[in-house]
């Protein structure tokens, strides 16, 4: 029987989904106000969902508590209830209520709301490699995946009930009867058949405001193409005069002093590709993030050649980010324009700052490539 | 759900009887109690309902619903009990619990019924309110097909964000007779003479123009509206808004029902630890059986587990209950032993009266949580649980122990159990400065209310009253009428 309270439900996520639709402008601009949880969840703060009520200001009110400590001891992050709820509101002057969504859900939102074509499929198969999963407990199982507490609980219960325990002595020997083990199960997992190598310019002119505009860039393509595609695997590549692999950390912390030539990173990018990602099983998406200050017409030219020659032919789309900056000349997106004229996957895009995010995202993703 | 009956499996009908048996032997008096076994979704969904099957339909019971399902899912928590005050009244147990489990929970629940049958809290309480919700349900259903669910869903938010204004004591009274006198035209009697030339020199014009005003002013005052501040903001609004009549409808279905739940919220330590109480003692004195200890432990004590940020109500009630039962069994009570103030003689204490459990019943039937603290909460008490004052450190951002002195602590959980918790909120004028606004106060008890909230509901009220509408309070020790006349918020200072 389908249970009366699934169309309470579901007009809840309705109104949710709403909600942030609303205020996606909002959150794009604010990637800080997403919180993840777990792999496949996120939480966001939803503004007047909760049913407002008068009640007393939680901060003046505190409480009566149980247990040790002096007067002065701290008490622990969260130990007190409804705390945290108010704090993501308060800055906002507003009540709001972190829900949870996956982020396909997100994503579905992002892409009704900005209108943006699904991905057309390349014809590249998906691959699939065998997985452990967890599933359950047996009696039978390696001594390494002994289920401590299960195996306790199950000694203790015999040991009780043949007489042999002493509460005195309260030692409890498990037999093998008693021990439980963790079993688990192979799957077959999608492979990551997507990937994205971010290139970001880390010269001394992009500054902590143009990387957080990467920063939060990165978010939304990524929450994008993860439910486009199964498995999405990411790289980061940073470069001055010189481009290097780094972990995302690094990434958007980074910052040298040195000159900036934009072909190092493509060619570094280039290499990273024919090294691990075969063209003909792989969709490929380079981003490149930079103020657009190139060292020389000559490397810039470089950079062409080696889009033209070997890089767009194997990727689904090539997309540069210029983010304005006060020291940047911005010149190298005007040389792109001139020679990717009219070019399917090749994606320009302008960010003036956080509130362009919201109309460069549909300028990379809009296009379905 | 429905399609279940009320029969439970053989096995579970069994250890019904025996529990039951139990709980009277013990002198526990109960309404019959019916318990029907359900799946973790279909608790939840109860859950969410508020104990009950069915409820009009509202997206906030999904909200609870969603946020159960995930605590559940995540192992977070999981409901072991639930029970409606209902003459019969009705529990639930989880299916895939173990049977201790259910033991556990069909004792903790005798010990609710018990309660709810013999509180005085209850005693104007509708003991078929499962009937009753369903008729609400019902009839909101109705509204929706007529006016449609967008209007009284928005309506429905509107009233739920007024749903804690109702005046707790209420019930305890008669309705108010209803003044309808009818008004009689004004007559201004000068000074008594009867010499008719004298007349106009004794009551001259201007004096009896005088007489006139103040006579009107009078009967203005008589007409304050209402003449004394009114808590039960709802009937208020009921009787005196300019709503459809669908609207006062759904106004009234949250009233009943913020009714029905008010003195459940009132009585939370005191019902909680009886039930917890009465768990313990047939589990371990009667229905326990030896191969199920070790699970009655684990679970017992998940149950009474402290936080330092928080009372847990099983558990203050709990060890409150067997204080009260020591004690009265030991003879601590009294002139004599309360002006003891030998340590060792008042360790030693014991009278041997054996008055515990008479005492305690006693207590089960004329207390509600804010008596229930304030008369066996001691000294003594305070420390062995030990109970403190926490506030929040402005300075370092966190929360912190402020204090363990008992009268403070006694204070500080006083005020937190007032009024269950709410601040008190009343109508002080429904014609506020002549001109139709509806202002009403906060009684300011130490702590300022959430402004960000009380501005978002004062939209909910002002969009049911349809005037502007205000309230006075108090921020940072200053007295401030928030104000919103449909489109803006202001604030203004007023003395207090």
């Amino acid at each position: 029987m389908p249970l009366k309270i699934k169309q309470d439900h579901s007009r809840f996520r309705e109104i949710i989904r709403g909600r942030i639709k609303e205020n996606l402008r909002k959150y794009i601009q604010k990637g800080e106000m997403i919180g993840k949880k777990g792999k496949d969840l996120i939480t966001i703060p939803v503004p007047s969902i909760d049913i407002p009520h008068f009640k007393y200001g939680h901060k003046d009110q505190g409480g009566v508590g149980q247990g040790e400590g002096a007067p002065g001891t701290v008490l622990a992050p969260g130990a007190v209830e409804g705390d945290g709820k108010g704090k993501a509101g308060q800055g906002e002057g507003q009540h709001s209520l972190e829900v949870d969504l996956s982020l396909d859900e997100l994503a579905d939102i992002l892409g009704e709301e900005l209108a943006l074509p699904r991905i057309q499929n390349k014809g590249k198969k998906n691959l699939t490699t065998p997985k452990v999963k967890y599933t359950g407990v047996h009696t039978a199982g390696p001594e390494s995946l002994r289920h401590f507490k299960r195996t306790y609980k199950q000694a203790l219960k015999r040991s009780i009930s043949s007489g042999l325990y002493n509460p005195k002595i309260p030692i409890v020997v498990p037999v093998r009867e008693d021990k439980r083990y963790r079993s688990w199960r192979m799957q077959e997992l999608p492979q990551s058949n997507a990937v994205v190598i971010y290139m970001m310019d880390v010269s001394g002119s992009m500054g902590d405001e143009q990387k957080e505009i990467v920063r939060i860039e990165s978010f939304w393509i990524d929450t994008w193409l993860r439910s486009n595609y199964k498995g999405l695997e990411t790289r980061y590549i940073i470069h001055d005069a010189v481009a290097r692999e780094v972990d995302r950390e690094t990434f958007f912390h980074t910052r040298e002093s040195g000159g900036t030539m934009i072909s190092s990173a493509y060619k570094l990018c280039k290499e990273m590709m024919d090294a691990d990602y075969d063209s003909g099983s792989w969709n490929i998406y380079p981003f490149h993030f930079s103020d657009g200050d190139n060292w020389s017409a000559d490397d810039t030219r470089t950079c062409i050649t080696l889009l033209k020659g070997e890089i767009l032919t194997k990727v689904n789309q090539f997309a540069y980010g210029q983010v304005e900056s006060p020291y940047g000349s911005g010149q190298f997106i005007k040389d792109l324009r001139e020679s990717f004229e009219g070019i399917e996957n090749v994606a320009l895009s302008e960010i003036a700052n956080k509130d362009a995010i919201y109309n460069s995202i549909k300028d990379f993703l809009g296009k379905g490539s | 759900m429905d399609n279940r009956g009320t029969q439970l499996p053989p096995h579970l009908g069994d250890i019904k009887k025996e529990i039951e048996k139990y709980a009277h032997e013990f002198g526990l008096d109960f309404y019959e109690t019916i318990f029907e076994v359900l799946n973790y979704d279909e608790i939840n969904m109860v859950a969410a309902y508020g104990g009950f099957p069915n409820r009009y339909p509202h997206w906030r019971f999904g909200m609870e619903y969603e946020q159960l399902s995930k605590g559940y899912e995540y192992g977070l928590s999981k409901i072991y009990e639930m029970v409606i005050n209902n003459n019969p009244s009705y529990a639930y147990l989880l299916e895939s619990n173990m049977d201790v489990d259910q033991k556990l929970v069909m004792a903790h629940v005798y010990g609710h019924v018990d309660f709810f049958k013999n509180n005085f809290s209850f005693q104007h309480t509708n003991r078929k309110m499962m009937d009753e919700m369903a008729n609400h349900a019902t009839r909101v259903r109705r509204i929706i097909d007529r006016v449609g669910i967008e209007p009284v869903e928005t309506f429905i938010d509107r009233a739920l964000s007024l749903e804690n204004l109702v005046n707790q004591h209420a019930p305890h009274f008669p309705p108010k007779p209803r003044d309808e006198a009818t008004e009689e035209p004004i007559e201004v009697r000068g000074f008594k003479t009867n010499r008719e030339y004298m007349s106009q020199f004794i009551n001259p014009q201007t004096f009896l123009d005088e007489q006139r005003k103040k006579l009107e002013e009078e009967r203005a005052q008589k007409k304050k509206f209402p003449e004394r501040p009114e808590r039960d903001v709802l009937l208020f609004l009921i009787e005196n808004a300019p709503l459809e009549r669908w609207e006062a409808d759904i106004l009234s279905v949250v009233r009943e029902e913020a009714y029905y739940f008010a003195p459940q919220a009132q009585t939370k330590i005191a019902n909680e630890g009886w039930a917890s109480y009465w768990h313990s003692t047939i589990m371990t004195q009667r229905a326990l059986k030896d191969s199920e200890i070790i699970d009655y432990a684990d679970h017992h004590s998940g149950t009474m587990g402290v936080r330092p940020g928080a009372i847990n109500p099983y558990k203050l009630g709990i060890e409150l209950w067997r204080h009260i039962e020591d004690r009265w069994n030991k003879g601590r009570f009294g002139k004599e032993y309360d002006e003891c103030d030998d340590l060792r003689a008042r360790r030693a204490w014991d009278r041997k009266l054996g008055l515990g459990k008479q005492k305690i019943f006693e207590v089960r039937k004329h207390y509600n949580d804010v008596t229930f603290i304030d008369e066996f909460l001691t000294a003594d008490f305070a420390v062995e649980q030990k109970l403190f004052v926490y506030g929040f450190n402005e300075k370092a951002n966190r929360w912190e122990i402020l204090d363990r002195e008992f009268q403070k602590v006694k204070k500080k959980l006083l005020q937190q159990l007032t009024n269950f918790g709410q601040p008190i909120i009343e109508v002080v004028d429904g014609n506020f400065e002549n001109r139709g606004e509806l202002l009403l106060a906060h009684r300011h008890d130490g702590v300022d209310l959430r402004i960000d909230y009380a501005k978002d509901t004062l939209v909910n009220l002002q969009a049911m009253w349809r005037r502007p509408v205000g309230i006075v309070t108090r921020v940072d020790g200053k007295g401030v009428l928030m104000r919103f006349d449909g489109r803006d918020h202001t604030d203004r200072k007023v003395e207090l």
